[in-house]
């Protein structure tokens, strides 16, 4: 008993939120007006989330395998986990705006984006691949949920059928890899897994294993060639939960590859680096030249996601870990260039509509001067072009892709840069260079506006101080190899 | 100093922005005083190089005002600045053309002149920052930053095919620079240091460095720009507003010429002695083929564009025959195209401002009713075609001498350049301003008015003084073009 205690002290910030989406749950059966019940239930989720974050900082530099080898805590654990309720922060506070008068307002929207928060808290602490599994559902149930949870439209319904069937097929997929590794090792722990793999040499039967859990992964961080549901899921999605789909999920889904590719799969690098190079240089490719042909702005934010995963998995497919923390660089300025570009997406209104279709910001900077300005700004970012965030983060990047030596992989990279900048900067000649269709309005939100600022601020002041992100990522990736025993 | 000069100069536009974001009130007020901040920021900023250069002391090699702060310290790189005899007079250029730029759009540009003086200001800093950094990453991060303003710039206030030049411009330099992206990560990786003088003489294979080369001459080629890769130029020059075309000329299309000397002559001396006969073959084919382009156009900015890729093919081909008169040639012309060039399409701006009409033939016997037009513009013209006693006779000059010693053939092919040049220069002046008035908007056009006679005052002055009196600009150059010299040859023995 007395090491459980001891233990639950590591699993209080995923305990605290689990607890009180459960009690937000309650609040939401028994209040009878629904719009009050969503408005308590979204300030109070900040509000736990906001102690979550904090939660979770107070455990910084506290390692411990924990729960009989289940549950990793460690640095690069809590930076993901960081990232991922910020990202659910986010996720909540544009939800709030984006469903306010649209008459879809539903109480589960936060809920589900807190156990989204807690399944993704638990896959990048996963030390045992029942624990990997478990986390991976939680998150993704809740996020099928979320894709349709505006029942009475058509896309969204279409988007959440979509996801919830390739979904569970991508599940089906890492289960059937994780039996056969099973099958190989005798235990389902990451650490027997290591210790069995590395001593028995390649095997074909944990080889296909790994295979099976790859596409499984690449499927959840939309890497090609497994990103077919991503435009349209983030199509028909409301714009906040696409927002929130496009962040915090990602960066749990790679921060679980990246464990799991070093730690049990460690010896099995020469396999999977090729893998990882193909998926790496497809979702470039296909993200650059895809996304030329969108009208639409989310779908052309769906293919630059894509895109820059392609970027973030060049880190990985060196099989270099001295790379790791370029990628959480990568990971934490992409997140943030992110909240930026859907947070004015949001923000923006024609005629009480949000703005979907790109030709529907012609003409913005006339009528709203500085939130095209600032989402010019997000655009360049994006595109990396710099002195702006975006730039610093491809910069960390293609410089390991550099120094391990494979020169002809940051060619691919920076000229599928300069493809994407294409598609990039059309949305600012949209802005810019045509005269306006439509007057557009903004919505009122002191939250959103603040989002928006410190977006702005992080993606433009990075330059004169880059170790506010890497000093954290490159202590997160120093912890994930050490002993982690007791 | 025991201040940080070249920081206060570089980054004094952007205080100058931060004024204009935040100026409220009336409109017909704000615009005024939107201008009003913009022009003295850039005065001052002037002023403050114009101290700067009278502190040079232009009798030494080094890099002086030296300006070191941590920056990127997980990746041992630093903020490194500092100016040296190339990088002293880019800033001048660059501090001088910006008022004039912000003077000759103050009655042309009516809508978003925020924006556009936020605009010329940032492309200020950047730049600034380009020619004074001294680290190869900040060098870069100016230098592409530069995309930003200048993209805008020409897809805002520019002519009606604007859209396709601004993305054609920023496409073309985009693809350009990210290789030498890859480039500046490889040599990082081999010295663990970004820092410019630490680079040269690294001691790389010749392979490596060929393609090192390459790398950056995809960067360079296509800003100087060079032929084959100038296309985009014509078209960002004629959409591009006047004061766009001005900087374009005057500044921007330096960055090609400054990144050949500054780094790859030095840093790649095998590969730089490997590319000369091809280097040497295209600024020959640039001189004496756009020459001749130049001579088919009908619209005037069309032809001075045109023009401009052949002044800078001598730019090359005097960097390029790397003995000490070609490089000062190189350093010259680039200098005086950087007046000349950026006097023409202000000459151009002038009577577009009236006419809206770039078309040779919609004018013609201006010199009836603009005499002070004329005589400014027949200054440039003169120079423009190397007239001895102006600024355009003393680069070429030398460019010829430099490439001369290299080889007497490309020498003699680019001497007949020099026709070509005056050819279609003349013929571009006879069409405007000779001739019958044949147009009666035309000849109801109004002579310079004050403010115009102001923006090119100090560029006649400059053109007549760099041509009779070239070694005040030559001198403080010597030590640093000795300096990358030796760099050179050390490089190839």
């Amino acid at each position: 008993m007395e090491n459980i205690a001891q233990d639950i002290a590591y699993f209080v910030p995923e305990l605290f939120i689990t607890f009180f989406a459960m009690v937000m749950l309650l609040i939401g059966v028994y209040k009878k007006d629904e719009e009050e019940a969503s408005s308590v239930i979204c300030a109070l989720s900040s509000f736990v989330l906001i102690i979550g974050f904090v939660l979770l900082v107070l455990t910084v530099n506290r390692q411990a395998v924990i729960f009989n080898d289940l549950f990793v805590v460690d640095n690069f654990s809590i930076f993901l986990k960081s990232l991922i309720v910020i990202g659910a922060l986010v996720g909540i506070t544009m939800a709030r705006v984006d469903f306010k008068g649209a008459n879809a307002w539903r109480f589960e929207v936060p809920v589900l984006i807190l156990l989204a928060c807690v399944g993704m808290m638990i896959m990048v602490s996963a030390n045992n691949f029942m624990t990997l599994y478990m986390g991976l559902e939680l998150q993704s149930l809740s996020l099928y949920v979320l894709a349709a949870i505006k029942r009475d439209n058509e896309k969204s319904t279409e988007a959440g059928l979509k996801y919830f069937v390739l979904g569970a097929l991508s599940s089906g997929l890492i289960l059937y890899g994780t039996s056969l590794i099973y099958g190989y090792v005798g235990s389902l722990g990451f650490d027997e897994a290591k210790i069995a793999l590395t001593a028995g040499g390649v095997n074909v039967g944990a080889m296909v294993g790994m295979v099976f859990l790859l596409a499984g992964i690449a499927f959840k961080v939309s890497a090609v060639p497994f990103h077919m549901w991503t435009p349209d899921v983030y199509e028909g999605s409301s714009t906040s939960i696409t927002a929130f789909f496009a962040t915090a999920p990602k960066v749990a889904a790679m921060g679980l590859l990246m464990r799991l590719l070093y730690d049990p799969l460690g010896s099995y690098i020469e396999q999977w680096q090729q893998i990882i190079i193909f998926i790496s240089v497809a979702s470039m490719i296909v993200g650059a030249f895809a996304a030329i042909w969108q009208v639409n702005i989310k779908r052309l934010l769906a293919y630059s996601s894509i895109g820059h995963i392609g970027y973030a998995l060049m880190a990985l497919a060196i099989g270099d870990i001295n790379a790791l923390p370029s990628l959480l660089f990568y990971l934490t300025v992409y997140l943030v260039m992110s909240f930026g570009a859907f947070g004015i997406i949001i923000y923006l209104r024609q005629d009480g509509r949000a703005l979907e279709d790109i030709n529907d910001f012609s003409g913005l900077y006339k009528s709203q001067p500085v939130i095209a300005a600032l989402m010019a700004i997000f655009m360049f970012s994006l595109a990396g072009i710099p002195p702006l965030g975006g730039f610093l983060a491809k910069l960390y990047v293609f410089n390991s892709v550099v120094a391990a030596g494979y020169i002809w992989l940051a060619v691919v990279g920076v000229l599928t840069s300069v493809v994407s900048a294409y598609y990039y900067i059309r949305v600012i000649k949209v802005m810019y260079f045509e005269d306006p269709a439509q007057e557009t309005e903004v919505v009122f939100e002191p939250f959103l506006k603040l989002i928006i600022v410190l977006s702005v601020i992080f993606v433009v002041g990075l330059i004169l101080e880059p170790a506010f992100v890497s000093v954290y990522a490159n202590d997160a990736t120093y912890t994930l190899f050490l002993p982690t025993s007791g | 100093m025991d201040y940080p000069i070249l920081s206060l100069i570089t980054f004094l536009p952007l205080v100058g922005v931060a004024f204009i974001f935040f100026i409220r009130g009336e409109e017909q007020l704000i615009q005024k005083n939107i201008k009003l901040v913009a022009l003295y920021t850039s005065l001052f900023t002037f002023a403050l190089s114009v101290y700067l250069f009278l502190n040079f002391d232009s009798g030494s090699p080094d890099l002086q005002f030296v300006e070191r702060y941590s920056w990127l310290s997980d990746l041992n790189i630093f903020y490194l600045m500092g100016v040296d005899g190339i990088s002293i007079f880019f800033v001048l250029l660059s501090t001088l053309l910006v008022p004039i730029c912000i003077l000759c759009s103050w009655d042309s540009i009516k809508i978003n002149v925020r924006e556009y003086m936020i605009c010329f200001l940032m492309l200020e800093t950047f730049m600034l920052g380009m020619f004074l950094a001294q680290d190869f990453l900040l060098f870069y991060i100016f230098f592409e930053a530069v995309l930003i303003p200048m993209y805008i710039i020409i897809g805002v206030w520019g002519g009606p095919n604007r859209i396709y030049a601004s993305f054609k411009f920023f496409l073309y330099t985009l693809l350009g620079s990210v290789l030498m992206l890859v480039a500046l990560l490889y040599i990082y990786n081999v010295a663990g240091t970004t820092e410019i003088a630490k680079l040269y003489g690294l001691g790389l294979s010749k392979d490596v460095q060929i393609l090192l080369w390459l790398a950056f001459f995809a960067s360079f080629a296509v800003k100087v720009p060079m032929w084959p890769f100038h296309t985009w130029l014509p078209d960002a020059h004629v959409e591009a507003p006047t004061a766009g075309s001005v900087i374009l000329a005057g500044v921007l299309l330096k960055m090609g010429g400054y990144g050949f000397i500054r780094f790859s002559i030095p840093m790649l001396p095998l590969a730089t002695d490997f590319f000369v006969p091809f280097i040497m073959t295209l600024s020959v084919i640039a001189i004496i083929y756009t020459s001749m382009v130049a001579l088919a156009q009908k619209d005037m900015k069309k032809l001075i564009a045109y023009s401009s890729v052949a002044h800078m093919g001598y730019v090359t081909l005097g960097a390029f025959s790397l003995n000490i008169q070609g490089l000062h040639g190189a350093m010259f012309q680039m200098l005086s195209h950087g007046i000349v060039s950026a006097a023409l399409f202000l000459c151009v701006g002038v009577v577009y401002d009236r006419l809206h009409s770039r078309l040779m033939e919609r004018y013609g016997g201006l010199s009836n009713n603009m005499p002070r037009y004329a005589m400014v513009f027949m200054i440039f013209m003169l120079a423009s075609v190397g007239l001895p006693g102006t600024s355009g006779f003393v680069g070429e000059f030398l460019v010829l001498l430099g490439g001369y010693q290299a080889s007497t053939m490309f020498g003699l092919l680019a001497g007949t350049g020099l026709i070509l040049g005056a050819a279609y220069m003349l013929w571009l002046y006879r069409q405007v301003l000779f001739g019958e008035l044949v147009h009666k908007d035309a000849a109801a056009m109004k002579d310079l008015n004050l403010r115009e006679i102001i923006i090119f005052v100090p560029l006649v002055i400059l053109v007549f003084w760099m041509g009779i009196y070239p070694a005040f600009f030559l001198d403080p150059m010597l030590p640093s073009l000795e300096n990358i010299l030796t760099l050179y040859k050390n490089g190839i023995l």
